[in-house]
């Protein structure tokens, strides 16, 4: 029988062990959550951990703010007040007109047989603070699944787009802002009607219009609107304006630079918009037919 | 150099202490920052820090835990901080037994280097998955970590340096 000593200090496995476990462990989760989102229950349990310290964290920042609004002078409201009264005076003209426009669009529509355009709800949001991941563009809303919000809704400012919802915390969520790397819009040229889809330049400023070809017929400033064909966001949202447009013959593709209309850093109250109710449910995939020579009786009869 | 520096017999490191600094690095990273590139990362100074001076009572384990607590907090990819951690806190107790024998400035370049290696991997994963380079000021971070070095050694030894008892009539 083979006798060992008890060891005289007791330290556990090697450090180089446990690194190594701790780390596989990461790269595990790192794989399990970016090509899976398998770990999504486990973020959500740390997350609500982390609640409280982030809410303490929100504290002072909260109380700054609030009182340097409270003492904000009284120049600065009259001043505020004066172009609200004259923006509105100007706005006032549209709206009397807007009533009778509404009710001509909804005859015609209903003339042309066309679907009557149901007007979103929306839920108004404030941005608590800018995500804390320097690798991509997101915001976080203090509107979370408790008010209603879903993954994938639509984000916009008084002017236009600024995101899309791309993951729901209980109080929070968090929305990826459209100059994010690779966050796709599809979008619509005013002038041509030109139809694109937006890509976030990873520069955390400008948009991409990929793909199109060398040749296409945009110019700068042309304005570009959502689309509307997807679903998620409302037709003719303002979204960004051509800035630069590159044409060398020696690549297929031009390369189309696009400044956001929205600010996303200047602004703190943002809408988000509720899903269209009627969008039709995506076609499924076509069940394999059981057996070829089944189905090979069955077109035979038909 | 000039001879050999007296060390000072310090009073042990009370775990609440501990976990009250570790707390305030992790308040301190929550906060809502307009843009983090360029803040220094406490948690990892703060880890750095015990792994360094009581590698007994602290661990890769509670690194590992610490980075997951980040990375659900600040909505990174989850694992991307508790990687880097997890190395950071092996880097410290590695170095621990000599590191101490070097003068503080000299101590905080061998931290700096520690903090660069941990921000290179988090960028190397991010790179992997599919973000954007946030651009070199990124490092800064790091940079003004290892500068507070000497601060955080004096502050949060203050209370190892306590004396034993206190004598009011002491001259000194």
């Amino acid at each position: 029988m083979e006798h060992q000593a008890p060891p005289l200090f007791a330290r556990g496995p090697a450090p180089l062990v446990r690194l190594a476990f701790f780390a596989g462990l990461a790269v595990l989760l790192m794989v399990l959550d970016a090509r899976f989102r398998y770990a999504e229950a486990l973020r959500q349990g740390l997350a609500l951990l982390a609640y409280p310290i982030q809410r303490l964290a929100l504290a002072p920042v909260q109380l700054l703010s609030g009182t340097a609004d409270y003492f904000a002078s009284q120049v600065q409201l009259q001043r505020d007040n004066e172009s609200l009264r004259a923006r509105q005076l100007e706005a006032a003209k549209d709206l009397q007109t807007l009533g009778a426009l509404e009710a001509e669009n909804a005859q015609l529509r209903r003339l042309l047989a066309a679907r009557e355009r149901l007007p979103r709800k929306s839920t108004f949001a404030e941005i608590l603070y800018s995500g804390r991941d320097p690798f991509s563009r997101k915001v976080i809303i203090d509107k979370g699944g408790n008010h209603g919000i879903q993954a994938g809704l639509a984000v916009v400012d008084e002017i236009g787009v600024i995101g899309q919802v791309t993951r729901v915390y209980p109080l929070l969520a968090e929305v990826t802002l459209i100059t994010d790397k690779d966050q796709p819009i599809p979008v619509q040229a005013v002038r041509t009607g030109l139809r694109a889809v937006a890509y976030g330049a990873g520069d955390g400023a400008t948009l991409d219009l990929r793909f199109l070809a060398a040749n296409v017929d945009i110019q700068n400033g042309d304005a570009l609107v959502t689309s509307g064909i997807d679903g998620t966001y409302p037709a003719g949202l303002p979204v960004a304006n051509v800035a630069r447009i590159e044409r060398d013959a020696a690549y297929t593709f031009a390369k189309i630079s696009c400044v956001p209309a929205a600010g996303a850093g200047n602004h703190r109250q943002v809408l988000v918009l509720s899903q269209e109710a009627r969008v039709p449910p995506a076609p499924e995939a076509e069940a394999p037919a059981p057996k070829p020579i089944k189905s090979k009786r069955v077109r035979r009869r038909e | 150099m000039t001879g050999e520096r007296p060390h000072r017999i310090l009073r042990p490191a009370s775990a609440a202490f501990m976990t009250l600094t570790v707390a305030l690095a992790l308040l301190f990273n929550l906060l809502p920052w307009r843009d983090v590139r360029g803040i220094p990362d406490l948690v990892a100074l703060v880890l750095v820090f015990w792994c360094i001076h009581q590698p007994r009572r602290t661990g890769i384990g509670i690194a590992w835990l610490l980075g997951l607590l980040i990375d659900a907090g600040n909505g990174t990819l989850l694992g991307q901080h508790a990687l880097a951690y997890s190395v950071l806190a092996f880097g410290a107790m590695a170095l621990h037994r000599r590191i101490l024998w070097f003068p503080l400035w000299q101590q905080a370049a061998h931290v700096l280097v520690l903090l660069l290696v941990g921000q290179s991997l988090e960028v190397a994963v991010r790179l992997a998955t599919g973000g954007a380079f946030p651009g070199f000021f990124y490092f800064a971070g790091s940079l003004i970590a290892a500068a507070l070095w000497p601060a955080a050694t004096f502050v949060l030894l203050m209370p190892q340096r306590r004396p034993e008892d206190v004598d009011l009539n002491r001259p000194i």
